[in-house]
């Protein structure tokens, strides 16, 4: 019922015919991160292959919102909106699954693949010994991964707006959002994709994201759980990421939406220097 | 006279459009070691499937421990033992468990199978690694384990498909020597190689093959007799001088000469004393070298090129 | 580098072979030779022979799939059945057949975790058998035949379906999900659906080169199918013209006949219908099997 782990990265062509000369390099040098854009730029020009397995991807939660929004919303009629008034069903769990949509797109480049790439692929040893340094290769991945999280996110804003789910002028603010719960999914995991040893350690992958994907507001209000469970669910990633996405669509921002955004970039901010120092410390060894 | 255990009449197979192997002939006999030589692409590993009864032929005969390998093949294989070209270890089991493992397919009972693990593991000496995963054995382990394991149900005939390639100097001669014992207790090796070394030291018998046909068939020493002269003398020129030494040589009427890319060849029966006329006529070689012909040569006799491009 | 000897006996003087090897299989006697090809044990005995070994690997690797196994379908048993659930019941139930929302759903996440078990187990580790660590090649060149290496993974299989199930059941059973004495037979029944899928997909996998049609049937092919086949809500509100390709897969029968067990609405004409189109797929994938995996190893 989960994602199932794409791994269509048979082989990885090297990289170094996409590094471009020292010389065109300098022209970025000042530029953090800069000569990781190389290195996303060649995860680019190999999925262009496969923009077909990227675009079907955003078919999942199109099928949630389908059977859960509309078949099950059917039985349920309407819940308790954000703004105060009841919604139809599948106008809240719309933005629920285009948090999911974002956090899945982000999720399998960042686990499965990291780990393919650091195991098997020798890809991070060929581009290593190029002027790019650690902390750029985890910056790129974790690009990338945002990118892919983007690039699922908005087939499903098409289709919610095209299905009449938005209802408010916010939800222009809602790619940026989506690109926040990207971007903290991508971070967290690269980050802990570094600690594991062995394929088995993926069922871990999987048993954190169901639960999550289950029981973080996606579905149904926290209301619907006894209080100190609600307590604990606040503190979920996709939950803080639902809520905001939920708001934005719906009409019913408030100031705290910035602490749930900040919350998610402390997230995304802390992966990101723990995974540069991780790969840093797997691969220069 | 031995027994015959295997024949093959004109046995053919055809991929599509392309034929692997072209229509050979030869007959296996009890005891000895056979051997197949050719270069890539001879097909020879299509016809060591074919004679493992896994890959039916497309044309011809052949006939395995008096059955018929389509007919009969999984009773025949219950009777040959096989060792690939890519080992089919699993490399997430331990050793001693991929032989029960393998030792249950045959339907050998569990202490048998522990009794004959002990005994294999002794003979290839991996004896201490019984416990060890199979993945970070080296590729010499790893093959002497496909050996130990190709031996679990007391094989008559046993099909080894490269046996030696990609193993460092050291652990050929492990396998050659592990071979050679089994030759010894009277079990049937059919062999394929590009390594001449090793068909002359293993191998009875030996057929050369090359784009899918038998270029020539008999023992190494035959072979060479026949193919061969005695003796080789390698020339090596300044790569600008070559060709005029090349026709200078001529002139001294070798009994037979080639010219490879790098060296020049001459096939005399006394090296040496040629060697000597080569230095009257007045030319200088860079490197000089006189060896006894081996089934490179004849090889290259047979076919204009090298065994191993 | 010289053959300087031409005989085989010349050539183990050569080598200084000693006469005591140790460890060696016992010499071959010509009496050995002349034994004429035995027969093969009948029937399912080889595929058994298969089924064992996949055991053998299965000791190695079964803590690691306890939580997907087990707790995968708990969660979304507890999500949709009681957090989904009590906005349903709330709401009302007589399109459900006026029971809660958890009964309704739990024998259809029963029939989807069965689908999911035969799936994720006749997909990848059937590819990988035939072509990452070649577990096939190596039987292949044992007397087993083709036939019997591709029902001994099935045997493998259906047990780790009927494992899974059973956990499942036995959690349905104790939440006070099942309804009716009729539920003993919940887990044959969804045995039965599993091996539907599990022996015509290992029939189909066999023959793939690469891994993307399998993302591709996950995606378009199983995901939907779980969310469409009357699993979260009645297969009538789906509108009319998509109604009979639902009718038509496998896990609408399964979960027909899972969610008819479990409530007790079980008619004998339906159970046939259920039960006669899971087996026929059942049946069709081993045929197609025996043919697949010939195909495949015989080249």
């Amino acid at each position: 019922m989960s994602s199932a782990p794409e791994s269509e990265e048979t082989s990885a062509g090297p990289v170094e015919q996409e590094v471009r000369s020292t010389s065109d390099a300098s022209d970025f040098s000042s530029f953090p991160g800069a000569l990781g854009l190389r290195l996303i730029e060649r995860h680019a020009r190999f999925y262009r292959r496969l923009w077909l397995v990227v675009a079907s991807g955003a078919a999942e939660p199109l099928f949630y919102l389908l059977s859960v929004g509309i078949g099950i919303g059917g039985l349920i009629g309407t819940v308790q909106g954000p703004a105060g008034y009841p919604v139809p069903y599948r106008e809240f769990v719309a933005p629920g699954l285009l948090a999911v949509s974002a956090l899945n797109g982000a999720l399998n480049d960042s686990t499965f693949n990291v780990y393919g790439r650091l195991k098997f692929e020798k890809l991070y040893d060929s581009v290593l010994a190029t002027p790019l340094g650690a902390q750029d290769v985890a910056l790129a991945e974790i690009g990338w991964a945002v990118v892919r999280g983007i690039l699922y996110a908005v087939p499903f804003l098409i289709v919610m707006a095209a299905m009449g789910l938005i209802v408010s002028p916010w939800a222009l603010l809602a790619l940026p959002g989506a690109a926040l719960v990207a971007f903290a999914t991508a971070a967290a995991g690269v980050a802990l994709t570094t600690y594991m040893k062995s394929w088995q350690d993926f069922e871990y992958v999987v048993l954190v994201s169901v639960p999550l994907f289950l029981f973080s507001g996606t579905f149904f209000p926290l209301s619907v759980y006894p209080h100190v469970i609600g307590l604990i669910v606040e503190w979920m990633p996709l939950y803080q990421g639902v809520v905001i996405l939920r708001d934005l669509v719906l009409g019913a921002p408030t100031w705290a939406l910035l602490w749930r955004a900040a919350y998610l970039a402390a997230i995304g901010a802390l992966g990101m220097a723990v995974a540069g120092r991780r790969i840093a410390k797997l691969l220069l060894v | 006279m031995p027994e015959v255990l295997v024949r093959a009449r004109g046995l053919t197979k055809r991929f599509g459009g392309f034929t692997a192997v072209d229509g050979i002939d030869f007959d296996l006999r009890a005891g000895e070691a056979f051997g197949f030589l050719g270069p890539n692409g001879a097909g020879k590993s299509s016809t060591m499937r074919m004679l493992g009864c896994v890959s039916p032929p497309t044309g011809g005969e052949l006939t395995i421990l008096g059955g018929d390998p389509v007919r009969d093949g999984a009773a025949i294989r219950a009777r040959l033992g096989v060792v690939p070209q890519e080992d089919t270890l699993d490399a997430e089991l331990t050793v001693r468990e991929n032989l029960l493992v393998y030792g249950r397919y045959f339907g050998l009972g569990r202490k048998l199978i522990a009794e004959r693990t002990d005994q294999l593991l002794d003979f290839v000496q991996l004896a201490e690694r019984a416990n060890d995963m199979v993945d970070p054995l080296s590729g010499g382990m790893k093959r002497r384990l496909t050996i130990a394991r190709s031996l679990i149900n007391e094989p008559e005939i046993l099909i080894l498909d490269e046996p030696t390639t990609g193993l460092d100097p050291q652990a050929r001669h492990v396998v050659w020597d592990r071979l050679f014992r089994l030759k010894q207790r009277g079990i049937t090796l059919i062999l394929t190689t590009h390594y001449m070394d090793e068909a002359e030291q293993l191998c009875d018998r030996l057929v050369v093959m090359d784009h899918g046909k038998i270029a020539a068939e008999g023992t190494p020493r035959e072979l060479i007799t026949r193919y061969a002269t005695p003796e080789v003398l390698e020339l090596r020129f300044a790569p600008d001088e070559q060709e005029a030494a090349a026709e200078k040589i001529q002139d001294l009427i070798p009994e037979r000469s080639e010219v490879t890319a790098d060296r020049i060849l001459i096939y005399e029966a006394d090296g040496d004393a040629f060697l000597e006329r080569v230095h009257a006529a007045g030319l200088q070689p860079i490197t000089e070298l006189v060896r006894r012909s081996s089934l490179e040569d004849v090889f290259l006799r047979l076919t204009g090129r090298t065994l191993v491009d | 580098m010289s053959v300087t000897a031409s005989s085989p006996a010349d050539r183990s003087r050569a080598w200084g072979a000693d006469s005591r090897p140790e460890g060696l299989p016992p010499a071959i006697s010509p009496d050995t030779l002349h034994a004429p090809l035995g027969k093969l044990p009948g029937g399912w005995e080889l595929s058994v022979r298969a089924f064992r070994c996949w055991l053998v690997m299965y000791r190695r690797t079964w803590r690691a799939s306890i939580w997907s196994s087990i707790l995968g379908p708990l969660f979304y048993l507890g999500a949709m059945g009681y957090g989904l659930g009590s906005l349903v019941d709330a709401h009302g139930t007589a399109s459900l057949g006026g029971v809660s929302y958890v009964v309704f759903i739990a024998p259809a996440v029963l029939a989807v975790h069965a689908m999911n078990t035969a799936l994720s187990n006749s997909m990848f580790p059937v590819f990988g058998a035939m072509r990452w660590n070649s577990i096939y090649l190596a039987a292949r060149a044992t007397m087993l035949r083709p036939a019997d290496i591709n029902r001994g993974h099935l045997l493998f299989i259906t047990m780790r379906i009927a494992m899974n199930s059973a956990c499942f059941v036995i959690v349905m059973a104790a939440f006070g999900l099942i309804r009716s004495w009729w539920g003993v037979l919940l887990l044959p029944a969804s045995v039965l659906l599993g091996l539907a899928f599990a022996a015509p997909v290992a029939a189909w996998t066999v023959t793939l080169k690469t891994t993307t049609p399998m993302n591709y049937i996950i995606r378009f092919g199983s995901i939907p199918l779980s969310l469409f086949s009357g699993t979260f809500f009645p297969i009538s509100r789906l509108p009319a013209w998509i109604r009979p390709l639902a009718y038509a897969t496998p896990l609408w029968h399964g979960v027909a006949l899972c969610r008819s067990l479990a409530l007790g609405t079980v008619t004998a004409g339906s159970a046939a219908i259920h039960v006669g189109y899971l087996a026929a797929m059942a049946a069709i994938g081993l045929w197609a099997g025996a043919r697949s995996y010939r195909g495949r190893l015989y080249v």
